[in-house]
């Protein structure tokens, strides 16, 4: 990897300052996974990195609305084996132990989950032209091989896909991103964090640059009873999704009260549409009518080639986890 | 692609193996690199060097992880401990000698991280079903294949309720 320099700061506000004070080429750094692997392979190459390992933001605990606040530092592992996330949130658990390795997820932060880049192989490849890490230069996904690639909301600047299935969990439970910048803090919804490619697929997130990741909270209503996260992909463990499912329900009788379907793999962000959802509430909850739910969540969807598959996947993913989701 | 010259280094002081160890390194040392280059423990292997194969595994604060994509600096005030720091003198790990009974190996270039990997999953006490013992060691590869008997040693670890620590 190239030569950086690093601070470990002590304080969100020092890091903040820091960031936009020293260089414009500043990364924070938590776990490291992702950000130290694309710097090996020179697709990141900051010129220093702040460690906020040492800020207080690595515990979980409860909201006064009765609701969960995950610290940005703490590990996906920690999350995912807590006892309130097991008991309150087991989509969420059942998510984030679905992807990646027992170490991965020992040092992997939930911070830098949501901060994850696209799996895209052209986007690591540096000898290959990739709107995302040298915009302008062109997309070698949309003419290349494309199989693992989006089949929702993608722009003929960029087809990639986000690749957490934590984050696929945190869309159907509404999850709220806290995050502090020059400019004070704010809460930003976990559907308006990640974002479409568009004409800037070199923007991941709508974080301001600067801006610190602090936490995430989750609302009080954790769908215990009725989910699913059903990941599928070409090997049963440590392999990403070609297409994720995170589906819940709240039923009465066989009434649909409420109906959450998030889709990883799909999209360069998790693939949700509540307005969709709120056209289902009060149906019956029958095969038919989650069919009918998955036609209209991939409406417009569309193939480059290889990954045409994914298209029907999709849809019969949607209605597996969802019949998965009213059996428990 | 120009390098930015950063004379800096930093001391820092790292537990490992039940002791403490300073050394002078520059930030963007991975723990991998740390460990053996600088502290010859050579144990610990360096396989994809990406987090993919697991041949770097080590364990922090009785946590597996991979220290390829770990830099040393950030892993001050942490227990580490490699392959080298398992046995007792002269007596193996549990862990170590079921590896042995089992023959859980054939050329043994990723049983260092198999075996810090089993002590982490053992401390995690997790692993009551052979599906989820391979799940939890997925992050292992072995390129010969003795996925067999590697799950045999790690399977009877877990039944026998063997304490992984340190």
């Amino acid at each position: 990897m190239n030569n950086f320099s690093l601070t470990q700061v002590d304080s969100a506000e020092e890091a903040v300052k820091t960031a936009r004070l020293s260089t414009e080429n500043n990364r924070y750094i938590a776990g490291g996974t992702n950000l130290i692997d694309l710097m090996k392979y020179r697709v990141e190459n900051p010129d220093h990195l702040l460690d906020i390992n040492r800020l207080n933001f690595s515990e979980i605990s409860s909201l006064p609305d009765n609701g969960l606040r995950l610290g940005a530092t703490v590990t996906n592992a920690d999350t995912a084996y807590h006892q309130e996330v097991q008991k309150n949130y087991p989509l969420l658990a059942k998510a984030i132990l679905s992807g990646a390795s027992t170490q991965l997820r020992n040092m992997a932060t939930d911070g830098g989950n949501l901060m994850q880049r696209t799996r895209c192989y052209y986007f690591y490849d540096t000898a290959t032209p990739c709107n995302k890490r040298e915009p302008g230069s062109g997309c070698s996904a949309l003419e290349g091989f494309n199989r693992i690639h989006a089949i929702l909301g993608a722009s003929e600047k960029c087809i990639a896909t986000h690749p957490s299935d934590m984050c696929v969990a945190l869309a159907a439970l509404d999850a709220t991103v806290q995050v502090t910048g020059e400019s004070g803090s704010r809460s930003i919804p976990i559907l308006e964090f990640h974002r479409l490619p568009g004409d800037h697929p070199e923007k991941d997130t709508n974080l301001e640059p600067g801006e610190l990741i602090t936490a995430i909270d989750l609302p009080e209503k954790g769908f215990s009873q009725h989910f699913e996260y059903l990941k599928v992909r070409d090997r049963p463990s440590y392999a990403f999704a070609l297409v994720s499912v995170a589906a819940a329900l709240e039923i009465d009788g066989s009434t649909i009260k409420d109906i959450r379907v998030s889709l990883g793999g799909v999209a360069h962000k998790p693939w949700r549409l509540p307005e969709v959802e709120q056209q289902f509430i009060d149906q019956q909850a029958t095969p038919q009518t989650f069919e009918a739910f998955a036609e209209k969540l991939i409406a417009g969807a569309k193939g480059y080639g290889d990954n045409d598959f994914k298209i029907k996947l999709a849809k019969k993913s949607i209605v597996r986890a969802l019949l998965t989701a009213l059996e428990k | 692609m120009e390098y930015k010259n950063y004379p800096e280094t930093h001391e820092i002081e790292l537990q490992l193996n039940g002791t403490s160890q300073k050394l002078t390194i520059s930030p963007w040392t991975t723990l991998l690199d740390a460990l053996r280059e600088y502290f010859q423990l050579t144990g610990t292997k360096k396989g994809c060097d990406h987090g993919q194969c697991g041949a770097c595994t080590v364990l922090v604060d009785g946590k597996a992880i991979n220290s390829c994509l770990s830099l040393a600096m950030m892993q001050q005030g942490k227990k580490i401990t490699t392959v080298e720091g398992l046995a007792q003198g002269e007596n193996l790990h549990p862990v170590q000698q079921a590896f042995i009974e089992h023959d859980a190996f054939q050329c043994g270039y990723c049983t260092p991280g198999q075996i810090c990997s089993t002590v982490g999953l053992l401390n995690m006490k997790k692993g009551n079903t052979p599906e989820e013992i391979r799940d939890l060691m997925s992050g292992n590869i072995c390129r010969c294949g003795a996925y067999a008997n590697i799950f045999k040693a790690v399977e009877e670890m877990v039944q026998k309720e063997v304490s992984g620590t340190p």
